[in-house]
């Protein structure tokens, strides 16, 4: 509907620029966020591409909030999440870690592949690993190019007159 | 006597079960012809598009489009309708969400009419005849519209003023419809014409949903002897009532059939498939990722058990493919 579609412009300016992956970081508020608060208190250097959205809790990431950073634009998303049994709402992760699991078989359906959505477990002293996960996905984000989800183009040429 | 208002009915790609509906009112569908004029409805009368060409633009008060943009002329007819009509009103599943046409989503055109015209078994096309395009015979020559690779809701394409939901529209829904739109006090633009609650709220067998559920198997209908009285998913079958809108009564699970989801989400949802498949999986039982992909292995295909009405108003709209990725 009108107002989930995201704004073209954008990705047509990009055409031009070399590709640097965006990724959409959607964490935990009690483990991945610190962490990643962590890394940069200690200065890690860690490759610039997140775009880090704050949640309580893993299992507060909404399966169509993925969908949605794709609509507008990520080359992938993160969900950071605190490691198993050490949930601050108890079962929040393992909710996190089933949502996961079914949105990737049904956006390989779609036709995204697998390493664009990602879920890790990082505790909030776990700065380390959250640099060398940064850089990971975004070295295989780079390998993948950028996702360019299929505008209806039909829309764009011919029915909108 | 006042003139009477103008209504129009018109299908794009459906399956003709939302002009079974209008039969379907019964007693009552003579009180509604006798209060409206109808002046356009393929189906049943026979009114040209010139008719409705020849009208003067605003001169219908609504039009109820059911079915879903496939083609350029679908897309045409929206348009011109819409251009006629004070009031446009889509009209079942397929022009409210897209519908089971807009599962071809997950394919191309190419590759669709590719398998209907040259690959299916009972199909000689030896020289690879495709529909579109123009075609000569006898000196005449006729265009056929051309096929979308994207199937569209109704307003993707054009400005859509209230929507109808189910597929198709019970008798209900489609006749409390009709009384809202001719009785003069319009709810605002936008609105969906059934209650805005999920179907659980609705349903028959609401007070046996379990609390706390914990499934291993997400059960197929002829893998399970059905307890007529038991909250389906409680069961282990998949049942899309609690991310869908209320409004058709529950008459697939009175039938002992699970919802499939038809009548849409409600307002405070964006995307159906998204929300079910939230809330099914945080039902899934285990706590390793091996374990529950085992669970998750009963649902062999995810976008077409969430999305099976609403894929072309996924976020995502449709599936996306390599060569769309370097256009």
């Amino acid at each position: 509907m009108p107002d989930s579609q995201p704004k073209r412009s954008q990705a047509a300016s990009q055409a031009a620029q070399p590709f640097e992956p965006r990724v959409v970081a959607f964490l935990c508020n009690w483990c991945t966020y610190l962490a990643a608060d962590l890394a940069g208190t200690s200065r890690m250097k860690y490759a610039p591409n997140v775009r880090v959205v704050r949640v309580m809790c893993s299992g507060r990431v909404d399966p169509q909030f993925v969908l949605d950073a794709f609509a507008h634009g990520a080359d992938g998303v993160l969900i950071g999440g605190c490691h198993p049994g050490d949930c601050h709402y108890q079962e929040g992760n393992y909710k996190a870690l089933r949502r996961c699991r079914l949105l990737k078989c049904m956006l390989r359906q779609m036709g995204i592949e697998e390493d664009r959505l990602r879920l890790e477990w990082i505790s909030a002293s776990e700065a380390e690993r959250f640099r060398w996960v940064m850089n990971d996905m975004v070295e295989r984000l780079r390998t993948l190019g950028p996702f360019r989800l299929r505008y209806p183009e039909d829309i764009v040429e011919e029915v909108t007159r | 006597m006042a003139e009477k208002p103008k209504v129009a009915f018109y299908g794009c790609a459906s399956c003709g079960g939302c002009e079974e509906t209008v039969l379907d009112l019964g007693e009552a569908l003579l009180d509604v012809a006798a209060a409206v004029e109808v002046v356009f409805w393929p189906v049943a009368f026979d009114f040209k598009r010139n008719d409705v060409e020849a009208a003067a633009d605003g001169a219908i008060l609504a039009t109820f489009v059911n079915g879903a943009i496939r083609t350029t002329e679908q897309a045409e007819m929206a348009h011109l309708l819409r251009r006629k009509s004070r009031l446009l009103v889509a009209c079942g599943a397929c022009s409210h969400l897209g519908g089971i046409p807009g599962l071809a989503n997950l394919f191309d055109r190419k590759s669709i009419l590719e398998s209907i015209y040259c690959e299916s078994p009972s199909t000689i096309n030896q020289k690879g005849v495709l529909p579109g395009g123009q075609s000569r015979d006898n000196g005449r020559s006729v265009e056929l519209p051309r096929f979308y690779q994207t199937v569209y809701t109704l307003d993707q394409v054009v400005d859509v003023d209230y929507y109808v939901p189910g597929c198709p529209p019970t008798p209900k829904i489609l006749h409390s419809a009709l009384r809202t739109l001719l009785g003069g006090e319009l709810p605002p633009k936008g609105t969906v014409l059934a209650p805005d609650q999920a179907l659980c709220e609705e349903c028959p067998r609401r007070d046996s949903k379990p609390e706390n559920l914990s499934l291993n198997q997400f059960k197929r209908l002829p893998e399970v002897l059905i307890d007529e009285d038991q909250c389906l998913l409680g069961q282990g079958v998949l049942c899309l009532g609690p991310a869908t809108r209320a409004g058709c009564e529950a008459l697939c699970i009175q039938g002992n059939m699970p919802c499939t989801g038809c009548c849409g989400p409600t307002s405070r949802v964006r995307d159906q498939g998204a929300k079910i498949l939230a809330a099914l999986a945080a039902l899934v039982a285990g706590k390793e990722a091996a374990e529950i992909d085992h669970t998750l292995a009963t649902i062999p295909d995810p976008a077409g058990s969430f999305y099976r009405y609403s894929l072309p108003c996924c976020l995502l709209w449709r599936k996306t493919t390599r060569d769309s990725q370097t256009r």
